[in-house]
């Protein structure tokens, strides 16, 4: 039993380092914001991916750079998209194949796969050049797929081209060639077991993703596409890299086409999907082209000290202390799923959801209101120079919620020189801070006119 | 239901005040210690075995009643250790004001204090108990959170930026001038129109000298029964009116508060007004101690306050109002701007003012004939506050 996709998205964050800047010939490298990690990234796409009211029967995280070991970090994916409690949610955490893992496990199963990386390499480095942030999301499942699953083939091979210690954030390669030389072996194995099994010669579309850049270099000679070999338009996103290149390529296959894709990480794994009539109207908006050819350009210092490779000097503030586990866990509609509370008795919202109406006094009269979907008006903002951020100055704003609810949020990816009151916003899950190891997730405001 | 209020029934007999500012050479204990002395020593009948109890006002530097009765090595009295916010001083004025009011005592002391400057840090700390990590004030600082209220105001008033920057800028500079003639402010230099307007932002346009300052101080009040007040000093000074309001912090999840007012501040006006038979402040009052802690509070604070029609402060202020010399003198101590912000003396700092101008002991600061001033503090922020407000005056009055 094999299960048909049923819904795809990606996710590019906002910022983007002007390529002159890291000694690349054209081009930028696409990077998460401070506030970002592999988890909020994979709410956004996932949050993309799902349409409302669909329930996936598993949730699997894959990433290459997870904000936690020892505790799953697809839970608070899961707590985030509000999902159901007997909804299983698990980490795939490791390494660029983690996400072709997930994505076998979704097909044969049922379930979201989400893969995000946050991919650091040192100043100066072809991976600080090369790679890239981004996170992506699949789901199959019963219904109408956009893409039917044909067939999928693995192969697995010991060899040293990529490695890193768990405790490093910035990794290393053996020299590219011999990397290259392996893995073009292995994509021809597992493209053309893949073929034979779906019955297909060559396919109309070939996604090729791998942390070997002379493998991407090559990527048109290695496979034959009909009509495209696409590889990632943002470098190597790690567990992220396959799924992303997917998308993109989901977002111009018409019904009938063939899909192959080739995720090449220690191995090979070979997927192969056919587009039916239901995709055209269940693209992805923005699509992948258009995510990447927005954003906003961040310098280098400030990136270098978002990733901690630099530190700057900080307000003299005390940084926040760590959220606590108890009242997190009791708070776990709102701080994870952004859910106030609504007055049965006079329709007043209370964000955070209170028991008691601040306006008419009813107790336990509540209902819960979800806002994570919604839109707001910028009431009135701030930008605050004190306050400690991981990125000063920090901006916040009041903000009025369609439907009824205020609260006040911080802004993500802030623009304050277009930010007036009046500015419509949306919401969008992410880190705060981090104190004692803790990662603050939580909900912001986002420009609508920044993205 | 209207608060009784103790009007007639409580005076303050002697008072003290520590020098406020960056006190490194201070501790609590000796803040405390420089405060309870001055007070005690302008009465030279009362020792300290005669005062039957104390309430301590302190935020953050001292917990329970021995961070009082430690520094004064008081013998084995009561002492209530009190927190409201910024309006932890007053609190501490107020609850021992009831304590005398009830006849539980007959002398009473009460007794705020704060050091703030051993931390290191800028502005106040905040000590949260253990939370979910969602409240926006464990990350959004005071500064930012009442610069909220300038493009509000400005919005809601039609007053253009400029206009109110000019009237943010007159607040800062005319407390700051008040301040000169003060001995015991923590910044007692002119601060000029421009210098105010080219400080370095700290949140929204509210720049360096649109904040209070961060500094350390003590104060203290020694409170008897009205009818023996004459028995200690031939100037006591009366409590009128003592409120307290705690807001249901409506306003910040409510889409019609639109951060032009303080709702807490209106309410406890109105109540101390009730008890105190007031009902012209603006005519009434001879002085006004109010709560400065950002330049725009002061001026929403004209109209919650009923000093100024709504919508009408910005002009008021700049046209001089509340000087020293205009109409209503508004912190002629030099406010916060001046003296800093430790919490928890702050509000009794603002009632010796008011105790020194009855007296005629205010200096080069003395008003001509000052008979009832308001005392007020505020504290949490726009939306989610709490309010006091005191009326206090140098003779037991009787109005219409």
């Amino acid at each position: 039993m094999t299960y048909g996709l049923l819904g795809y998205a990606s996710y590019l964050p906002h910022y983007r380092i002007p390529g002159a800047t890291l000694g690349l010939r054209k081009g930028d490298r696409v990077v998460a914001s401070y506030d970002e990690d592999s988890t909020t990234m994979a709410v956004a796409a996932a949050r993309r991916a799902l349409r409302p009211g669909e329930m996936p029967v598993a949730l699997y995280l894959a990433s290459s750079t997870p904000a936690y070991a020892d505790k799953t970090n697809a839970v608070a994916v899961h707590a985030a998209l509000g999902l159901p409690s007997d909804v299983l949610a698990a980490d795939m955490c490791g390494t660029a194949r983690s996400s072709a893992a997930g994505l076998l496990a979704s097909v044969r199963g049922g379930g979201l796969v989400v893969a995000a990386d946050v991919r650091v390499g040192r100043p100066g480095s072809a991976d600080e050049k090369t790679g890239g942030d981004g996170a992506a999301a699949l789901w199959f499942g019963d219904g109408t797929p956009i893409a039917e699953f044909l067939a999928a083939r693995s192969v697995t091979a010991e060899f040293l081209d990529r490695w890193r210690a768990p405790t490093s954030t910035t990794g290393s390669q053996w020299e590219e060639r011999f990397g290259a030389q392996r893995y073009a072996a292995l994509i021809r194995s597992a493209a053309a077991g893949a073929l034979e099994a779906a019955r297909i010669a060559d396919a109309d579309h070939v996604v090729l993703a791998c942390p070997n850049t002379a493998v991407i270099k090559r990527a048109a000679t290695l496979v034959k596409g009909q009509k495209s070999v696409t590889t990632s338009p943002i470098g190597h996103t790690g567990a992220a890299d396959p799924l992303i290149a997917l998308a993109g390529v989901l977002d111009i296959a018409e019904p009938g086409e063939s899909i192959l894709l080739l995720s090449a990480a220690d191995g090979c794994d070979a997927i192969a999907l056919r587009a039916t009539d239901a995709l055209p109207g269940l693209r992805q908006t923005p699509s992948l082209a258009i995510q990447r050819s927005e954003g906003s350009a961040v310098s280098h210092l400030t990136y270098l000290s978002w990733r901690g490779l630099v530190e700057l000097e900080a307000p003299r503030r005390p940084e926040p202390e760590r959220a606590a586990a108890p009242p997190a866990a009791r708070a776990e509609r709102w701080k994870f799923g952004f859910n106030g509370s609504r007055c049965t008795a006079c329709g007043f919202t209370h964000l955070p959801p209170l028991r008691v109406c601040r306006s008419c006094g009813a107790v336990d009269a509540m209902i819960e209101v979800g806002m994570a979907g919604l839109a707001g008006t910028v009431v009135t903002y701030t930008v605050d120079r004190l306050a400690f951020s991981p990125s000063p100055p920090m901006v916040q704003a009041v903000i009025d919620i369609d439907g009824g609810g205020r609260c006040t949020l911080e802004v993500a990816d802030a623009r304050p020189d277009t930010l007036e009151v009046g500015t419509r916003v949306r919401f969008t899950f992410r880190r705060l801070f981090t104190a004692g190891g803790v990662h603050d997730y939580f909900w912001k405001a986002v420009q609508d006119n920044a993205e | 239901m209207p608060s009784n209020g103790i009007a007639g029934k409580v005076a303050v007999v002697a008072m003290g005040c520590s020098k406020f500012g960056e006190r490194w050479d201070a501790s609590t204990d000796d803040l405390i210690l420089e405060a309870y002395q001055e007070c005690l020593s302008t009465l030279p009948g009362v020792t300290r075995a005669e005062v039957d109890a104390y309430w301590l006002g302190t935020l953050s530097s001292g917990l329970g009643g021995l961070t009082l009765s430690r520094a004064i090595g008081s013998d084995d009295k009561p002492v209530t250790r009190v927190e409201n916010f910024c309006a932890t001083g007053s609190e501490a004025f107020r609850n021992a004001s009831y304590a005398v009011a009830a006849g539980a005592y007959d002398i009473v002391m009460a007794v705020g204090v704060e050091k703030l400057k051993d931390s290191g840090y800028s502005g106040l700390l905040r000590q949260d108990p253990p939370g979910d990590g969602t409240a926006p004030e464990i990350s959004m600082t005071a500064p930012a959170a009442f610069s909220l209220l300038d493009p509000a105001y400005c919005e809601r008033y039609g007053v253009s930026p400029n206009e109110m920057r000019a009237a943010m800028t007159h607040v800062a500079w005319k407390n700051h001038d008040n301040g000169t003639r003060n001995p015991k402010a923590q910044f007692r230099s002119p601060v000029s129109p421009e210098t105010i307007d080219s400080a370095p932002r700290v949140a929204g346009r509210l720049g360096v000298f649109d904040c209070s300052g961060v500094s350390d101080g003590a104060a203290c009040a020694l409170i008897v029964p009205a009818e023996r007040a004459y028995e200690f000093t031939d100037r006591p000074m009366f409590v009128e009116g003592l409120s307290l309001v705690a807001g249901s912090t409506r306003g910040s999840m409510d889409s019609s508060f639109d951060y032009t007012t303080f709702p807490e501040v209106v309410k406890a006006a109105k109540d101390a007004y009730a008890q105190a038979g007031i009902d012209r402040p603006a005519q009434q009052l001879s002085l006004a101690e109010v709560h400065d802690c950002f330049t725009p509070t002061e001026i929403v604070l004209m109209e919650d306050l009923g000093f100024s029609e709504t919508g009408h402060a910005w002009k008021d202020v700049l046209g001089g109002e509340f000087d020293a010399g205009g109409r209503l003198p508004v912190n002629p101590d030099g406010g916060l701007k001046s003296f800093g912000h430790p919490v928890g003396a702050s509000g009794l700092r603002m009632l010796y003012e008011a105790w020194l101008q009855f007296r005629g002991e205010a200096g080069e600061r003395q008003l001509a004939d000052p008979h009832t001033a308001l005392t007020h503090n505020l504290g949490g922020r726009p939306g989610s506050c709490v309010s006091f407000v005191s009326v206090v005056s140098n003779q037991l009055r009787h109005r219409d």
